[in-house]
């Protein structure tokens, strides 16, 4: 993408587009991605004006790369979108100032609504800032109209916090009609998937793939090949699914070489309250430990605690009996998830927006909102699910009730423990992809909304947010273990709440397919893969570590995710400075290394 | 020694402090002189000196042996199981005799020999040099000067000999203001701040609640702000809780009348009747709950100012709380922040930096001199002044510098290091962390400021475990003039050179010395900036830590970077070299010969990369508690085997762990 240049003038491409960019320059700080090739390709050419003279770009950013990013933002509208955006649209443009927090200073200048983005541009005498926001990004909107002028906050999923102040009564409240017609549509730009299972297939030979959910007519949420013993046969497979939770009959998470035991996970099992039982399942879980290494003992690790897991049989679930399963035995470790894990994060989120509270006050909400309570219960839930295949050398089966929350989150954990390859990038990446995306978390119910909407929570529930924290707590504690650095957890958190790709979108690969989201839409690993990204995105000093991470999850050892709770509402740290000049370090390093004949290759 | 009476016991067993399982080691303790110490069956040493025990405490007798607690200054706490109660006793007596020395004489310092002969000891004495660190902030000059009114230690004992005070006050100032302050520490120059032409000045409280004024005082006061060119007005910041002074007049009111008598009829002030005295002592009440100690109408020019840091007691039972909460097994996260924010703890740090922060704003924004006291003038005025200059002197960032700070703000102007830290068997009531709180906030600054210190928490903790120690002569004694009649120069030595010897080891990868951003440090004290400091409370829970250190690695890469340079240089002048050989017409296969890879100095420069990167992969082996044997939730998978003993059979493999 670096080729290209950009040279043609214009106000648009194509019927459907509003291009009204007018400075151009370095300061879009909303911007944090950048969009592959492909769609590059796809872009009409005809961008927008940029004479040199009034774009003195002062800053080291290349200029290309910024009319790049804004190209992109305003890019093409897919044809087939279902409705028509600019119907929404009622004032195109205002005057306004908007404030971005304590520390940054203000900005002025005319605002633009386009179909997916929110643009400020000081206009051509201005400092040359333009700035963007993705309009999916707005949690929520509250206006407030006194004399001439209008004001308008909005809360993003991102959790900061902007004032917009608008010249005209009418023009605000057309504003933030449009942005809130506007920011519940849906964006796509997109690609194509990754073979994820080859891997773990390749490393035993006791299990198959097995392409029984190749129309997900067993299990909606599973995707279309899943791994299973070899010894069970898909017929078995359709009748174990009939005995689960939305079908989630257990499946490989992860195959511990050194071990040769396996992380299974499933739903819970439909025993109901006459205490059913099903052949098959019970097959199967046979089948998991015959597989491994003889003798090998095997434990449930059930989510819910003992009396929840009881109570589920009244709604027909229930957890496995132990005379039907010889050989595997049960523990609970409740983990909290749904409306409590939201209302924590909504608690916590408004005690890192109270400046003025006082020290006490401080700690008492920290207290309170019990977020790092669940951090340290899903890190340790994950380490005994670890400890159980590394020390135990047994085959451990994680579910709760669905299987799609707290037991994604604990199998990923611990495989983050154990395999020193998900720690790398790619790793990493394919391990998101595989336990969450493929496996069927319900993204789209998750994170419809994040900490700041005034909407009655439903199915939100920050879970991945809470595997991204426990992921943080990791990466503290062992600074020089994981590959990527806290950036790349940033963007995870930020996509998966409002993206310009397709990777988060949808609740299941069922859905996925339904909407085409591969073929019509960009997938986010293209787009942090893009060398410069992934570079800004890696950790400096990492250095391969073959063993295990086990983390201590005392609570004087975990520390608030600041880079993200307090992101924007910390003035900019000098610790960031800190952070950038040990990329210099690592950056001289690599130069005067370069001619050493013994240098390792970094990545 | 006459105290030990068993010096060694076999088959200790060293209880996990955070284990609910009673996990534990077994060795040999032995009892030395001056330590104690302990070596468990893998050889592994803990030293624990008879200085640092703050507490022992033999529990009841159990079935495997009978329990010794002991909790140290340094917040280390051990547990042993000493299989017989005989020689538990023997060395619980043993500890608490020795634990608590009666006389100075007896403590580490004057035994310890480092082997250096005396010059080499003397030398140690004169590396800080208070009269050198004056003249580096610009004193004397036209405003201020030297008094050698405190030569014989007569006005007030616990001042330094050396003084600086305005030029303009007199010897009868000093001398009257002296008796109207506590203790006599009349207001001095503490810190000098050149550009600005401001000062930071200290002294004790008035005694104004009885004898309503004093002229000299006020002069003294005067003069400083006149001292100043830029801004007459100064902030006279005190630095007590209102609310505390409110109360403490409330309950003396009585007392305060009977005083306030005798006072008058000492200071032989006839005008004052009976009537008088009532109306006084309402306005001294009043005074006491809104405007402070001085009397604003006698100090024309002055601002006051409150800030409130609580006194040594608050600050000990804090801490004690503190300590408390998180030694508890099992502590949940609840309970840990539940326990944080009882315990105020936190709240006394962001005080102290609050008003260290009011203190350089007021120099940097205001150009105004500030006068700082609190009762005594000798903990929370050491705590803001030096705290202050830190903020405002990027000089007291560096490891030289922060010497030098501590050395003039709280061992010269006589901080009561032995009396707060315990060092002989004295009062418990006037034992309180007012320096450990000091260096909390200078480690919250480290935070903040990752690149604007020379130093790192090593550095912190190791100041930290030597305030106690007592095997360094500095902070023994109470104040200068004990010190020199205890010849600590003489026998004993100096901390500050063997810390200086191993800077290597207290250096900050990142700091920017250059960086004009870190001139003035504006601190954020939003109270999510301060935070739980880990690596004081738990020095010595190493399970508690980060198992990789990113400081450590730095390191190694920049010494790496150094040597290749150093190596390029050197083959690049052999390079040159031979070409002036070959210039010189000398056979060109000489030249291949030299430039081969095989020639010594890129041999060297090979071995030494291997050499450098093997503390990568070592720290990598032995990530410390990367077990999960070490770490509590290990304690969940007992849950693995609880029902079914039979079936299931443990095995803690530390081996396999580890290869």
């Amino acid at each position: 993408m670096d080729e290209i240049e950009f040279s043609s003038t214009g106000s648009g491409w194509g019927p459907r587009s509003e291009v009204l960019a007018v400075g151009w320059g370095n300061s879009c700080e909303t911007v944090r991605w950048l969009l592959p090739r492909g769609l590059l390709n796809s872009c009409p050419a005809g961008v927008a004006s940029c004479p040199a003279s009034s774009c003195p770009f002062p800053s080291p950013r290349s200029p290309r790369l910024t009319l790049l990013e804004s190209v992109l933002l305003l890019g093409p509208r897919p044809t087939t979108g279902g409705m028509e955006f600019s119907e929404l649209i009622r004032t195109g443009r205002a005057q306004a100032k908007l404030l971005r927090g304590p520390e940054a200073p203000p900005l002025r200048g005319t605002l633009c609504v386009t179909g997916h983005h929110l643009l400020l541009s000081p206009g051509p005498q201005g400092t040359s800032d333009l700035w963007l926001l993705l309009l999916r990004s707005v949690d929520s909107i509250e206006k407030r109209v006194s004399g001439d002028s209008g004001t308008i906050t909005l809360r993003c999923k991102d959790l900061r916090v902007l004032q917009l102040d608008i010249e005209g009564v009418e023009a605000t409240l057309d504003i933030a009609r449009s942005i809130e017609g506007l920011r519940l549509g849906d964006a796509w730009h997109f690609h194509p998937p990754e073979r994820y299972y080859k891997r773990v297939a390749r490393e035993t030979n006791a299990w198959r793939l097995s392409e029984v959910n190749e129309d997900f007519s067993l299990c909606l949420s599973y995707p279309r090949a899943v791994i299973v013993p070899r010894a069970v046969d898909d017929d078995a497979l359709a009748r174990c699914a009939r005995f689960r939770q939305g079908g989630r009959f257990p499946v490989l998470s992860y195959h511990h070489a050194p071990s040769g035991t396996v992380l299974l996970r499933s739903s819970q099992p439909l025993t109901g309250p006459q205490k059913r039982r099903c052949a098959e399942d019970e097959e199967l879980l046979r089948a998991v430990l015959a597989g491994a290494r003889p003798g090998a003992p095997g434990f449930i690790l059930d989510t819910r605690s003992a009396q929840a897991a009881k109570q589920a049989r009244v709604t027909g679930g229930g957890t496995e009996a132990k005379a039907a399963y010889p050989g595997w035995k049960r523990l609970h470790r409740p983990l909290e998830r749904g409306r409590p894990l939201q209302e924590s994060f909504v608690r916590l989120v408004e005690a890192c927006g109270d400046l003025e509270q006082s020290m006490d006050g401080w700690l008492s909400q920290l207290e309170a909102c019990h977020w790092l309570a669940h951090v340290k219960e899903a890190l340790s839930t994950a380490c005994l699910a670890a400890r159980g295949v590394e020390r135990e050398e047994a085959c451990v089966l994680v579910h709760g009730a669905e299987g799609t929350d707290s037991t994604l989150l604990v199998t990923s954990l611990a495989q983050l423990i154990l395999d020193p390859l998900s720690r790398t990038m790619t790793g990493f990446q394919e391990l998101v992809e595989r336990e969450w995306i493929q496996a069927g978390h319900p993204f789209q119910l998750r994170c419809a909304h994040s900490a700041f909407s005034h909407a009655c929570p439903k199915h939100e529930a920050p879970t991945f947010l809470l595997f991204l924290d426990c992921v943080w707590q990791l990466g503290r504690q062992f600074p020089l273990s994981l590959e990527f650095g806290e950036g790349l957890l940033l963007a995870l958190f930020e996509h998966a709440y409002a993206s310009p790709f397709g990777t988060f979108l949808c609740s299941s690969e069922k859905e996925r397919c339904l909407c085409e989201v591969r073929t019509r839409t960009h997938s986010l690993w293209s787009g942090l893969n893009q060398p410069k990204v992934r570079r800004k995105l890696r950790n400096p000093l990492y250095v391969p570590n073959p063993l295990a991470i086990w983390p201590s999850v005392e609570p004087q050892s975990l520390r608030l995710w600041q880079g993200l709770f307090l992101r924007w509402i910390r003035p900019p740290e000098p610790s960031q400075v800190a952070w950038e000049k040990v990329w210099q370090r690592l950056a001289s390093k690599e130069k005067t290394e370069g001619c050493e004949p013994t240098s390792k290759p970094q990545l | 020694m006459e105290h030990i009476r068993t010096t060694k016991v076999e088959q200790v067993k060293l209880l996990d402090r955070f284990s609910t399982s009673n996990k534990s080691l077994t060795g040999t303790l032995y009892l030395t002189a001056t330590h104690l110490l302990f070596i468990d069956s893998h050889q592994k040493e803990t030293w624990i000196l008879h200085h640092h025990i703050a507490l022992v405490e033999k529990l009841a007798l159990t079935t495997s042996g009978c329990p010794l607690v002991i909790q140290c200054k340094n917040f280390r706490i051990v547990h042993f199981i000493v299989p017989r109660e005989r020689d538990c006793h023997d060395i619980y007596n043993s500890l608490l005799q020795l634990s608590k020395q009666a006389k100075y004489e007896d403590l580490y310092a004057f035994s310890y020999n480092p082997k250096q002969n005396d010059s080499e000891r003397l030398q140690g004495w004169e590396l800080i040099d208070l009269a050198e660190e004056y003249k580096r902030m610009g004193v004397p000059n036209s405003n201020w000067q030297l008094s050698d009114a405190n030569r014989e230690y007569k006005i007030c004992e616990t001042y330094p000999k050396e003084l600086y005070v305005p030029r303009i006050a007199s010897k009868p100032i000093i001398v009257g203001s002296s008796k109207f302050r506590s203790k006599g520490r009349f207001p001095v120059l503490s810190y000098y701040h050149q550009n600005k032409e401001a000062a930071i000045c200290r002294c004790s409280q008035p005694l104004s609640g009885f004898s309503a004024r004093c002229l000299e005082d006020e002069h003294l006061l005067q003069a400083i702000s006149k001292a100043n060119p830029v801004n007459r007005y100064m902030y006279v910041m005190d630095t007590r809780p209102k609310h505390r002074m409110q109360s403490w007049w409330a309950t003396q009111k009585d007392i305060g009348r009977i005083i306030v008598r005798i006072s008058s009829k000492i200071w032989n002030d006839e005008k004052i009747r009976e009537s008088d005295e009532k109306k006084r002592l309402n306005a001294m009440a009043n005074r006491a709950a809104g405007k402070g100690y001085e009397n604003e109408d006698n100090y024309s020019n002055i601002r006051f100012q409150f800030v409130g840091i609580e006194n040594i007691h608050v600050m000990r039972s804090s801490l004690q709380k503190l300590l408390e909460v998180n030694g508890t097994k099992g502590l949940s996260v609840s309970d840990f922040y539940s326990g944080l924010e009882s315990s105020g703890w936190l709240r006394h740090i962001k005080a102290v930096m609050d008003a260290a922060i009011f203190l350089a704003k007021a120099i940097m924004v205001e150009n105004a001199s500030v006068l700082v006291h609190c009762s005594d003038g000798w903990d929370r005025t050491s705590q803001v002044c030096s705290l202050g200059s830190l903020l405002l002197d990027s000089y007291y960032r560096t490891i030289k510098g922060f010497m030098v700070l501590i050395e003039k703000d709280w061992i010269s102007f006589g901080h009561k290091f032995s009396e707060r830290c315990g060092h002989l068997d004295g009062d418990p009531k006037e034992v309180s962390p007012v320096f450990t709180q000091f260096l909390e906030c200078v480690w919250h600054l480290t935070e903040q400021f990752p690149q604007a210190f020379e130093f790192n928490e090593a550095f912190l903790l190791q100041i930290h475990e030597h305030i106690h120690s007592c095997q360094f002569g500095n902070f023994l004694g109470n104040c200068q003039k004990e010190r020199e009649e205890l010849k600590l120069k003489e026998k004993t030595y100096s901390l500050w050179p063997f810390l200086l010897d191993d800077q290597k080891k207290y250096l900050n990868p990142l700091y920017s010395y250059k960086s004009p951003k870190f001139a003035v440090l504006e601190p954020n004290t939003v109270s999510f900036n301060f935070k739980f400091w880990r690596n004081m409370y738990h020095q010595f829970d190493r399970t508690l830590h980060p198992r990789q250190s990113v400081f450590n690695v730095i390191m190694n890469m920049d010494e790496q970077n150094q040597q290749l340079e150093k190596d390029i240089k050197d083959l690049e002048s052999k390079i040159k070299q031979c070409k002036n050989k070959q210039t010189d017409g000398i056979l060109t296969k000489e030249l291949l010969h030299s430039v081969h890879p095989e020639s010594p100095t890129l041999k060297t420069s090979l071995c030494f990369k291997e050499q450098t990167l093997l503390p990568v992969n070592h720290a990598l082996r032995t990530i410390e508690g990367s077990n999960p044997a070490d770490n509590r939730y290990s304690e969940y998978a007992e849950e693995f085997s609880k029902s079914e003993p039979g079936v299931v059979s443990l095995e803690y493999g530390v081996a396999r762990m580890t290869c």
